[in-house]
């Protein structure tokens, strides 16, 4: 095959790998992008014993993988990816590099970005080529209440970090063909200037809601803790799972683990059904990147319902009954 | 003595969002200003290091002059000292831009602080950038999105939840740490408190020039990204109102939204023929 004039680089963010699929997101993404601007995609894998990542990678669209395989990297560290990185972008100069909206992704892309004097656009949810052939990255601004559209003219690379979500990612191929180029840890590299005294993973109950992709929401209009389980059983109707506002968690109609709102508790399903909650700003911080919303509620101005896709006038203990039985129906086998 | 700065930004308020809804561009200048809620947390954080280990804390922000406002809230609050960095020429700084500024005014006015607390997002570009972009300038160390922290002789160790890891970490100071939102409650200033900051709060004013700054190197013209344009993502949302008997509603959810449902639960929700 022909040398490509161009590199796409994708950063190669495992650690959450069965949850987190946006680096596969990014590398369909990338390969999009690269048949606009002839150019090849790779990623970077750094860690230790990453092969597996590696051979996914490949198998999800990238054609060379730049590995760095070594004990020192057995935890992620910010201070030494970024080391590692700039090194690597210096000696083959990507035109592009595309990270994951991760918390890690969203430390390291501008550290890195700063170290190489170049534009990092954060948290996009577009990504295109202009006639120019600079990369289009569009943004939320102000909660997603506005979007904007930045380009690096002059930079390079390019760089954005992504939102996870975005973008659907090619069904792996495992017999696809990549370059694995193997980059040796070098042997000046500065300490860590963090020391990690310990790393737990969290519970997995409070990642199934932030993960999950259908989210049965309920508030105070669902009028009693009777009513409010029956929430439980819609959601395990739809393989989804439960959320609260908070003076439904003050009524101990549902657990703590279900708040969701500011501080940080955030979910994004694709579909987000939302019963008798009246939407106020702190509990929809915690959904703005919801997909579908079907809303139900009595007052049809509530701000729930006007930012819904689909809002339903209705008693929301009745929709919810209505629902499970229909959906019961309609799902045989 | 620990040296704290912290740095905000102003922000405009969300609730009443000055955008144009019939161009879809922002009039900032109608905008009415605030602390940014994350800056907010992270004066609160100093704060509570103040009060625990005899600390002095400097608060800079970088804008327009109205952006004074924000530094006058801090003093109420418990900021000991102000600096105000603003000059026309660092209008339309992206991050790298901004990152780059506060470096050089920190290392003119506040050389020898300990620790630099930002927030770890403001509510406008939510870029969450400028924090780390500035420990690199100043080449400390940084974490991110701090929970918690506690300081020991001249370390400090923080947690927070990073991807599903609930981290426990160490950092030598001088180092700077971003405040997530959600610990760190803000306080309210208190009577004494709003006296100092309307009485001179002696907030120093620099410009460009004051930081040894060329044009060049601030504002747009110091940035790498270039705004292209700036709307509202109109369309999006149909918002189709359904109402009558919940039976019948869900009937009709059913026969319309069939597909956008059942793909994301992958089951077939098409009705029996
Ligand atoms: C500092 C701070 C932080 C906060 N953080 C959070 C947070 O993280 N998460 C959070 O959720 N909240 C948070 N809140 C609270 C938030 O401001 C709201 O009070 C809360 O979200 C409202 O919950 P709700 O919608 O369930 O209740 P309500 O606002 O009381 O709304 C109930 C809704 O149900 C509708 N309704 C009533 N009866 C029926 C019926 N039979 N059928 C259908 N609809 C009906 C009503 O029309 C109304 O719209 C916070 C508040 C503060 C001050």
């Amino acid at each position: 095959m022909a040398e490509k004039k161009h590199s796409i680089w994708v950063f190669g963010d495992y650690r959450n790998y069965f949850q987190n699929r946006v680096t596969l997101q990014l590398l369909s993404r990338a390969n999009d992008l690269a048949k606009m601007i002839d150019a090849e995609v790779c990623a970077t894998v750094f860690g230790h014993e990453v092969d597996e990542w590696v051979g996914e990678y490949i198998a999800h669209g990238a054609s060379k993988v730049y590995v760095c395989d070594h004990p020192a990297l057995t935890f992620y560290s910010t201070d030494i990816y970024v080391v590692l990185m700039e090194r690597l972008v210096r000696q083959y100069g990507p035109e592009i590099i595309l990270v994951g909206a991760t918390s890690f992704g969203r430390e390291f892309a501008p550290r890195l970005a700063k170290r190489l004097k170049t534009g990092l656009t954060a948290d996009c949810v577009g990504l295109d080529i202009n006639d120019e052939g600079l990369l289009v990255q569009t943004a939320p601004a102000f909660g997603g209440s506005l979007l904007t559209r930045i380009v690096t003219p002059e930079k390079r690379p390019q760089m954005a970090t992504v939102r996870p979500g975005v973008f659907q990612e090619i069904p792996h191929n495992y017999q696809a063909a990549g370059e694995i180029v193997n980059v040796p840890l070098p042997d000046d590299l500065p300490g860590d200037r963090i020391r990690l005294v310990s790393s737990e993973r969290q519970a997995a109950r409070e990642q199934k809601l932030g993960d999950a992709s259908v989210v049965v929401c309920g508030g105070r209009g669902m009028g009693s803790r009777k009513k409010f389980r029956n929430l439980y059983e819609l959601a395990r109707v739809l393989g989804g799972e439960v959320g609260a506002t908070r003076p439904v968690v003050y009524a101990k109609w549902a657990d703590e683990d279900a708040l969701v709102g500011q501080a940080d508790k955030h979910i994004s399903p694709k579909v987000l059904f939302s019963f008798g909650i009246s939407g106020a700003i702190q509990h929809t911080a915690g959904i703005k990147n919801a997909g579908f919303i079907i809303a139900v509620n009595k007052n049809p101005n509530a701000a729930m319902m006007k930012m819904a896709d689909v809002a339903i006038v209705a008693d929301a203990g009745q929709v919810c009954t209505a629902l499970i039985r229909e959906l019961k129906k309609r799902i045989r086998s | 003595m620990l040296k704290m700065i912290v740095c905000m930004k102003q922000v405009p308020m969300v609730s009443d969002l000055p955008w144009d809804p019939i161009t879809g561009t922002l009039t900032r200048g109608a905008a009415e200003g605030m602390m940014n809620p994350a800056c907010k947390h992270a004066l609160e954080a100093a704060l509570l290091l103040k009060e625990k280990h005899d600390g002095h804390i400097t608060a800079i922000t970088m804008g327009p002059p109205s952006a004074e406002e924000i530094l006058r809230e801090a003093i109420a609050l418990g900021a000991d000292r102000c600096l105000m960095v603003s000059d026309p020429k660092m209008a339309g700084a992206d991050t790298l831009a901004t990152s780059f500024t506060l470096a050089r005014a920190i290392e003119i006015f506040c050389p020898d602080f300990d620790l630099i607390l930002c927030g770890c997002h403001t509510s406008d570009s939510e870029t969450a950038q400028v924090g780390p972009q500035l420990s690199e300038e100043l080449d400390i160390p940084s974490i991110a999105s701090v929970e918690s922290l506690e300081l020991r002789e001249k370390t400090l160790r923080i947690t927070r939840v990073s991807d599903h890891f609930l981290e426990t970490l160490e950092m030598d100071l001088p180092g700077l740490v971003t405040i997530a939102t959600g610990r760190f409650i803000p306080r309210y200033a208190s009577m004494a408190g709003l006296g100092d900051a309307f009485q001179d709060p002696g907030i120093l004013t620099v410009g460009a020039r004051d930081l040894g700054l060329d044009e060049h190197d601030v504002g747009l013209k110091g940035s790498a990204t270039r705004i292209l344009d700036i709307f509202t993502p109109v369309g999006r949302k149909e918002n189709i109102v359904l109402t009558g008997a919940p039976k019948k509603i869900v009937e009709e959810l059913f026969e319309r939204f069939d597909d956008a449902i059942g793909s994301v639960i992958r089951k077939d929700l098409k009705a029996e023929k």
